[in-house]
């Protein structure tokens, strides 16, 4: 999923001191599971908006609203009729979801309540970890099914450097070594021969080297 | 605000704390009005958004009490309360409310003194930290 | 022989090799670059000169050589992947060969967390083996990475970095191995300490005669205080610093520990002498080049072999 944090309050009130009644629109579907800008999520921010500018001498009608997702058209759209009287919006999706309400919404301010950080996955309950950088050429066969590109802090392909140590990066004992797990797993699957061999230069034509991407399906597309 | 009375939200859990509470009540041993006791089978079962909105509606004080430590009757639900009331007082800090505002208790079934004494206690540190800042602006709104 | 390089010419005719390391400063002071020359020269066959060593911004290691080049000292050009993209390193290599640079050193780079701008994004296009095969394609096709031909291609000797004291252990010998595979000519191995694990290290490379396919050149380094001794061994990824050297640069007054740290050092040049396959050394004296002199003498290396 996109994993997602809140950023801190203090942000979020300065986007919308001026604001007399803003829309906070929720997304239940990655931002719901690492638990940043789900229903209840937004029901938290909400409260705690409201009760910040209370106290400090204003107030301010926050609407709240969560959406099945906010990166397909057909749902944002159903923002239509809550949009009365509502002077801007805060959205707590990831970043492909406030630009999706922003494209739409073009005379209404948009605000991104969240810090979108990395595609990741649940390593357990309340632990989110990146897993993937979406280079757009995945090698994922090649190296045991551990992902070289968003797991090595230099992205190296013929790794691991000289920094590793008892299986963590340099950079930190909190982080793994990529290369470290690769070969654990290359061992496992007897697939030893693979690492021997060189990764060339990676074409990143296929990743954000080109531009940013898009994919068209001629059998979906009109 | 003269003669200042802090109304106190006690999320209390049925197995241990709720009946503490009965228990004080049947041994005579009187705790402050202040404190308004609501039954939840288990502290682990208090959502964020409870407390939260507690404070929202303008409670000066709010605690959650659930079993001791290792004997929740769902195993774990008391240590998962008293994780959730941490991460609701750095909320609560980020908002401008006083984070000792809320606070987790742990006692056992048999402890009427000690619900009766942690329910005077809080009562007594909230009658002193003064009203919460929501219910002072609530009640600012309400008079102008 | 594959190049012009002194350093190349002095390994192929059978002598021991010996290197060593200057850090360039940060600022522009070019005089400090001739004086950390001055210390090294007629002492070593070639100099290592960083690049950004540490993730620390220094003058570049493109500038600092071509000054030694002009001195009449040999550089031998650090390149790290991880402050260029593919075309930045081509540039600068076929740049710091026509300043009359023939040997360079190719890396990952410390990640910019350890350095003074950890807010720098990590480049690393390419990672230091396929940096390797890009200069060797360079050379022996004169062809650019991109495939486009080289009008006059630099004739580059191309040296790697090796650590045998990183883990997993098992991999060192067949990473090493991969270098190789991808072109490097030669290797200089992170300061050695523990010789027992360089021993080891050594058995792996031979048996797969990675020794006869490219020169090693094992790295020493003179410690200057027990203090020193104790930030390697405890704050350094990838150095292994035995517990008895430590306990030998403390047994020591404070004004007699350098004096000790040189003497580890030269045991340990003896010492790698008799390792079959070690085909010189690389000595990093970090900001004490003026006594490099001195360890390369006392360990029967000087004078340097005429080539």
């Amino acid at each position: 999923m996109i994993t997602a944090e809140r950023k801190p309050l203090e942000e979020l009130i300065e986007y919308i001191r001026p604001y007399r009644r803003i829309l906070l629109v929720g997304c239940n579907e990655c931002v719901t599971v690492c638990a940043a800008g789900g229903r209840k999520e937004v029901g938290m921010l909400a409260s705690g908006l409201q009760m910040a500018l209370l106290k400090a001498g204003t107030s301010i009608e926050v609407r709240e609203h969560t959406l099945e997702r906010q990166c397909d058209p057909e749902y944002v759209e159903e923002l239509v009729p809550l949009l009365d009287g509502v002077d801007a919006v805060m959205s707590m999706a990831c970043g492909c979801g406030v630009q999706e309400v922003a494209r739409r919404f073009k005379n209404k301010p948009v605000y991104p309540a969240l810090n979108t950080k990395f595609m990741g996955a649940s390593e357990r309950q309340g632990v989110w970890a990146e897993r993937c950088m979406g280079c757009g050429n995945c090698l994922l066969g090649e190296t045991g099914g551990i992902c070289p590109i968003a797991r090595c802090a230099k992205q190296l392909m013929n790794g691991p450097c000289g920094g590793s140590t008892s299986g963590h990066c340099e950079i930190g004992d909190e982080v793994d070594c990529a290369w470290a797990l690769i070969w654990e797993r290359l061992k496992e699957l007897g697939q030893q021969d693979r690492y021997v061999e060189i990764t060339p230069a990676k074409d990143w034509r296929a990743g954000k080297g080109a531009g940013p991407r898009k994919i068209i399906r001629e059998d979906l597309a009109e | 605000m003269d003669n200042f009375e802090p109304v106190i939200v006690a999320f209390c859990c049925h197995y241990c704390a709720y009946t503490a509470a009965d228990m004080a009540g049947s041994q005579r041993l009187s705790y402050p009005p202040n404190v308004k006791v609501i039954r939840v089978p288990c502290s682990g079962k208090v959502d964020a958004m409870h407390v939260v909105k507690a404070f929202e509606k303008g409670a000066d004080g709010v605690y959650v009490a659930g079993c001791l430590e290792g004997d929740c009757h769902f195993k774990n639900g008391n240590t998962k309360a008293a994780r959730m009331v941490a991460y609701v007082r750095r909320y609560m800090d980020e908002i401008g409310i006083e984070p000792d505002r809320l606070e987790m208790v742990m006692m056992s079934a048999g402890m009427g003194y000690r619900f009766a004494q942690v329910a005077t206690e809080i009562t007594d540190k909230i009658r002193r930290m003064g009203p919460s800042p929501i219910h002072a602006a609530i009640e600012t709104g309400k008079a102008a | 022989m594959k190049t012009e390089s002194r350093l190349e010419k002095v390994l192929a005719a059978g002598h021991l090799a010996v290197t060593s390391e200057c850090g360039p400063p940060r600022g522009c002071m070019p005089d400090k670059v001739r004086e950390k020359g001055k210390y090294l020269e007629g002492v070593v066959d070639a100099i290592n000169v960083t690049d950004n060593q540490t993730a620390m911004v220094r003058m570049s290691s493109l500038a600092a050589s071509a000054i030694l080049r002009q001195e009449g000292l040999n550089p031998l050009l650090q390149v790290v992947s991880r402050d260029r993209n593919r075309l930045a390193m081509q540039a600068d290599i076929i740049g710091a060969y026509s300043l009359g640079i023939d040997t360079m050193l190719c890396l990952s780079g410390d990640h910019t967390k350890f350095g003074d701008h950890p807010m720098a994004a990590n480049v690393h296009d390419i990672d230091s083996i396929q940096m390797i095969q890009m200069v060797k394609q360079m050379r022996d096709e004169g062809l650019f990475q991109g495939g486009a031909e080289i009008k006059s291609p630099p004739k580059m000797f191309i040296g790697a970095a090796a650590n045998p004291f990183a883990d997993p252990f098992e991999l060192r010998v067949l990473r090493l191995a991969k270098k190789v595979a991808a072109g490097a000519d030669f290797i200089q191995t992170q300061c050695i300490f523990n010789v027992d694990k360089f021993e080891k290290w050594m058995e792996g490379v031979r048996s797969m005669g990675l020794h006869k396919k490219c020169y090693i050149l094992a790295g020493v380094t003179p410690i200057k205080s027990v203090g020193a001794a104790r930030y390697m061994k405890n704050k350094v990824p990838g150095m292994d610093v035995p517990q008895e050297i430590v306990d030998r640069m403390a047994a020591q007054p404070k004004e007699k520990q350098p004096e000790e740290g040189i003497n580890i050092c030269i045991e340990t040049i003896e010492r790698l002498k008799k390792i079959e396959g070690v085909a010189g050394f690389h000595i990093m004296a970090i900001d004490w080049e003026e006594k490099v002199k001195e360890i390369v003498e006392r360990a029967g290396l000087l004078p340097r072999p005429v080539v």
